[in-house]
């Protein structure tokens, strides 16, 4: 066992901005647009960080894809605690097409590359809301899956994890290595406070490309079209039960 | 009460359970007829109103800081901040110097909190980096055509624009200051400065002998209640030969340094005006890059100060940034910025501009009218202000940035030859350099404001707006400002509220939707966000006198001016009466409550860092 978990982390745009779609509806405006660390992989971040603080496992490697911009993100998992950093180099075309098969197949060589004995990933993204990168990581790997994850416990190659799926709480058992995602109460992540921020500078993140490791991200999905959301139309306030059945009637509902 | 020995045991203890609940329910309500007649809720609960020594809470809690050296600390990353730190890293090259510049800036990237309108002036950028085209400065816009017109509520009387007059443009160019600064920022990292965009200054540091030792960022981690959470931490401590204050108009230490070190004795108080912007993406048969628009009148009376400008930018699609400035002096506390601004845009003018057209983003800030009049105290032991926070806006002009910038290089300039004479025999541990104020009254800042100096203030007589442009075309336009007098402004703006029973409340038009928007949905355009469990940052020294003053006496005008909604009046869930609801989340960080609120109890202060507005390009 190396003890080294890999954690990924992605550049989104921030919960809180309002999304504008391009003019020429292929995307969305990301030019100067608030960007910051994908919520779940905050959560994530903070676990392998939690882990590495009770001596369970030794190393935790901060891992991104896309353009410059992402080195920021890769800071600022140093600054809460990871080791080092990889930068997986995508930019233009290749990064607005990048999905969670491409990011599945790079993790996965890395993953091999590095000797990882755990990969701790957010359950999803706010951008795409995909919630797919784990499991098929885990799949190319051939190595055991604990999504959802509220609650992680390390013990000498097994993993327990509980799990919130839609009935309650799921309880499973899974051998190392192997894929945990992170849902929202796992833990609460800590700053990254600036004295952190100073000592990450220090940190190493090593720049890697998609070819280096075998993989191709050319997508197998095309854009068509990107389109705001259509306007919620106002609703209509009715007095009596025979108005309301009225207007249903009228709207032909019934 | 009940003879005991005639009752069981068990009959005993429970009459005296009994008589303990009584006595219980009893005494609380004693007690608060005692203190006040009604419960005011508690809405205030920030350290700095209610100290961490003293709080049960905060007992053996790590309050220790990590502490770093640098030889220049700035606070804030605006045109200011970044063109001290790009001066000294220039002059610290060019003289072969080690120095070590760190800027800390609240905003999660460098120009996400800066709002103006812009006309950029270039020649402070000219000066500080001569090869800007070169480099990729988003300068895009020249303005091509200057307009400018009085409003009445149907009709616009075009006024002509002659040469020397303060609004004529030539040569100027129409920005997006966000984007500038964000450059500026780039230039800086190129130099070696060192930025630290999401960390707040909240704390100035002082030498035993009062002299300034430098800052300390926010602490992260408290909870809405103001007891420490589980992942608290301490702010760190950034100690300076001397700390550069660049904060903006109203800047929170700012504030504390003119009281430490009394820098507003021989001045007047600054006055201020608020602005509120949008952008635009409009109709292209509309759209004439290059042209810069201005107006007054409308809706506002003539005793108001304030104006609107629309600029049309060339940044590849057809954008326009709007905006509505409103003198802070103003004396009716139903007036509201805000709506007065959505207002303005059903002009027919204006209205004719914006149809078909599309809002994409909204923001406000507090600015400086107070000029030179009101210009501080520049320099104290250990320290310097720079930039709109002492304030050097021209006002009739409406530039403050390139003042600003030259305050920077002029600060960073007279920092520079000090701090590296190795032969410096400092009486304070935190350096002091009045060659800056003595450079600063050489310079064409203080040349050009002193033109400018009687234009704001002669809009108070009876004319109001009227009397002004006519002193303007007489004395500015002829005599260059030349006249030997200088005219006082009206005293504070938190002072010149009228009470509400003495004026009449204004009936504003609903939001249209297409035109005119309401206040929720422009906020949430500004991407204003900030972490919800922790202490609001619009601290009230006293928790009482919202309801008891502002509401009572001026109707409650901090409803009215705040920009963000911060500010809400809701009845008391039992019982009569209102209460005071801080929507801290809201704050756009304009600071206009704490330069308006008439009784003066607002005390604004930093949140955690990287909380506040998401601008792009504002």
């Amino acid at each position: 066992m190396s003890g080294r978990v890999l954690v990924g982390v992605k550049r989104v745009i921030d919960y809180a901005v309002k999304i504008r779609v391009k003019p020429d509806h292929t995307g969305v405006v990301t030019d100067g647009v608030k960007h910051s660390m994908n919520p779940f992989c905050e959560i994530a971040v903070e676990e392998a960080v939690k882990l590495k603080e009770k001596k369970l496992i030794k190393e935790v490697v901060a891992v991104s894809c896309g353009p410059q911009q992402v080195q920021e993100t890769i800071r600022t998992a140093l600054a809460m605690g990871a080791d080092r950093g990889i930068h997986v180099e995508v930019s233009g075309k290749d990064y607005e097409t990048l999905g969670p098969l491409q990011v599945s197949k790079i993790l996965a060589a890395l993953a091999k590359k590095e000797q990882a004995d755990l990969i701790i990933l957010g359950k999803q993204a706010i951008d795409d809301d995909c919630n797919q990168t784990g499991q098929m990581t885990a799949a190319l790997l051939d190595w055991p899956q604990g999504t959802f994850a509220s609650e992680v416990t390390l013990d000498a190659d097994k993993l327990k994890v509980v799990r919130e799926i839609d009935g309650g709480l799921e309880t499973i058992k899974i051998k190392m290595p192997a894929v945990v995602t992170a849902d929202l109460r796992l833990n609460t992540p800590r700053y990254a406070t600036l004295p952190n921020i100073m000592k990450a500078k220090k940190k190493k993140i090593a720049n890697v490309k998609p070819a280096d490791l075998g993989v191709d991200v050319s997508s197998r999905l095309e854009v068509l079209k990107v389109d705001e959301p259509p306007q919620r139309q106002a609703g209509v306030k009715v007095e009596t039960v025979d108005d309301l059945v009225g207007k249903l009637k009228e709207a032909g509902r019934i | 009460m009940f003879p005991a020995c005639r009752y069981s045991l068990q009959a005993r203890r429970c009459i005296s359970a009994l008589k303990a609940v009584q006595v219980e329910h009893v005494a609380p309500q004693v007690y608060s007829t005692r203190c006040s007649s009604s419960t005011v809720p508690r809405i205030t609960t920030h350290y700095t109103v209610y100290p961490r020594d003293k709080d049960p809470r905060w007992e053996g809690v790590e309050m220790e800081r990590f502490v770093d050296e640098a030889d220049v600390v700035i606070v804030g990353g605006g045109p200011a901040g970044l063109s001290a730190a790009i001066r000294l890293k220039q002059l610290a090259n060019q003289h072969e110097k080690e120095l070590r510049v760190c800027v800390v800036e609240k905003a999660s990237q460098i120009g996400a909190h800066t709002l103006s309108g812009a006309c950029l002036e270039p020649s402070a950028l000219s000066e500080l980096i001569p090869d800007w085209k070169e480099r990729g400065a988003p300068l895009n816009t020249p303005v091509t055509e200057d307009k400018f017109a009085i409003l009445t509520e149907k009709y616009r009387i075009p006024v002509p624009i002659l040469p020397g007059l303060p609004m004529n443009n030539h040569g100027n160019y129409l920005v997006r200051l966000g984007h500038f600064v964000r450059w500026l920022g780039e230039q800086a990292e190129e130099l070696g400065v060192e930025l630290y965009p999401g960390y707040a200054a909240a704390e100035v540091l002082f030498h035993e002998d009062g002299s300034v030792k430098g800052i300390a960022t926010n602490d992260v981690g408290i909870a809405k209640d103001g007891s420490p959470k589980d992942v608290f931490e301490r702010g760190m401590e950034l100690h300076a030969k001397v700390t550069l204050f660049g904060e903006g108009c109203h800047g929170h230490l700012a504030k504390q340094l003119y009281k430490q070190f009394n820098l507003r004795e021989n001045c007047e108080p600054q006055t201020y005006a608020i602005g509120l912007k949008e952008l635009w993406v409009i109709d292209e048969k509309k759209w004439r890059p290059g042209r810069a628009e201005h107006s007054v009148g409308w809706p506002l009376n003539r005793n108001t100060y304030g104006g609107s400008f629309l600029y049309h930018l060339n940044e590849g699609e057809p954008l326009v940034a709007l905006g509505f400035v409103v003198g802070l002096d103003y004396t009716n506390p139903y007036l509201s910025p805000f709506r007065e601004f959505q207002r303005w845009k059903h002009h027919p003018s204006i209205m004719s501009t914006l149809e078909g057209g599309n809002r994409i983003a909204y923001g406000a800030r507090a600015l400086n009218e107070g000029g030179f009049q009101s210009i501080p105290k520049l320099t104290f032991p250990g320290g310097m202000l720079i930039g709109c926070s002492p304030g050097f806006m021209n006002v009739p002009k409406i530039k403050g940035t390139h003042t600003a910038m030259k305050s920077g290089m002029l600060a960073a300039e007279s920092a520079f030859s000090k701090i590296t004479d190795g032969n410096l025999q400092s009486e304070t541990a935190g350096v002091y350099i009045p060659e800056y104020e003595e450079a600063f009254k050489k310079s064409w800042i203080w040349k050009e404001l002193y033109s400018v100096r009687n234009i704001r203030p002669s809009f108070h007589n009876y004319f109001g707006l009227y009397g002004g442009m006519v002193y303007t075309g007489i004395f500015y336009w002829i005599l260059r400002g030349k006249e030997p007098w200088t005219l006082k402004h009206n005293g504070l703006d938190s002072a010149s509220l009228k009470p509400a029973k003495d004026c009449t409340p204004i009936e504003y038009p609903k939001p249209d939707g297409k035109i005119s928007f309401d206040l929720l949905s422009s906020v949430a355009l500004s991407g204003t966000n900030h972490e919800h469990d922790q202490p609001p940052h619009l601290t009230l020294k006293d928790d009482s006198v919202p309801v008891a003053q502002n509401l009572t006496v001026y109707d409650g005008p901090e409803q009215r001016f705040c920009p963000a909604g911060v500010y809400e009046y809701v009845p008391v869930e039992t019982g009569d009466g209102m209460r005071l609801q801080i929507n801290a989340q809201n704050c756009v960080h304009c600071k206009t409550c704490d330069i308006k609120d008439p009784s003066q109890n607002i005390n604004w202060v930093v949140p955690e860092g990287s909380g506040g507005p998401a601008y792009n390009g504002m």
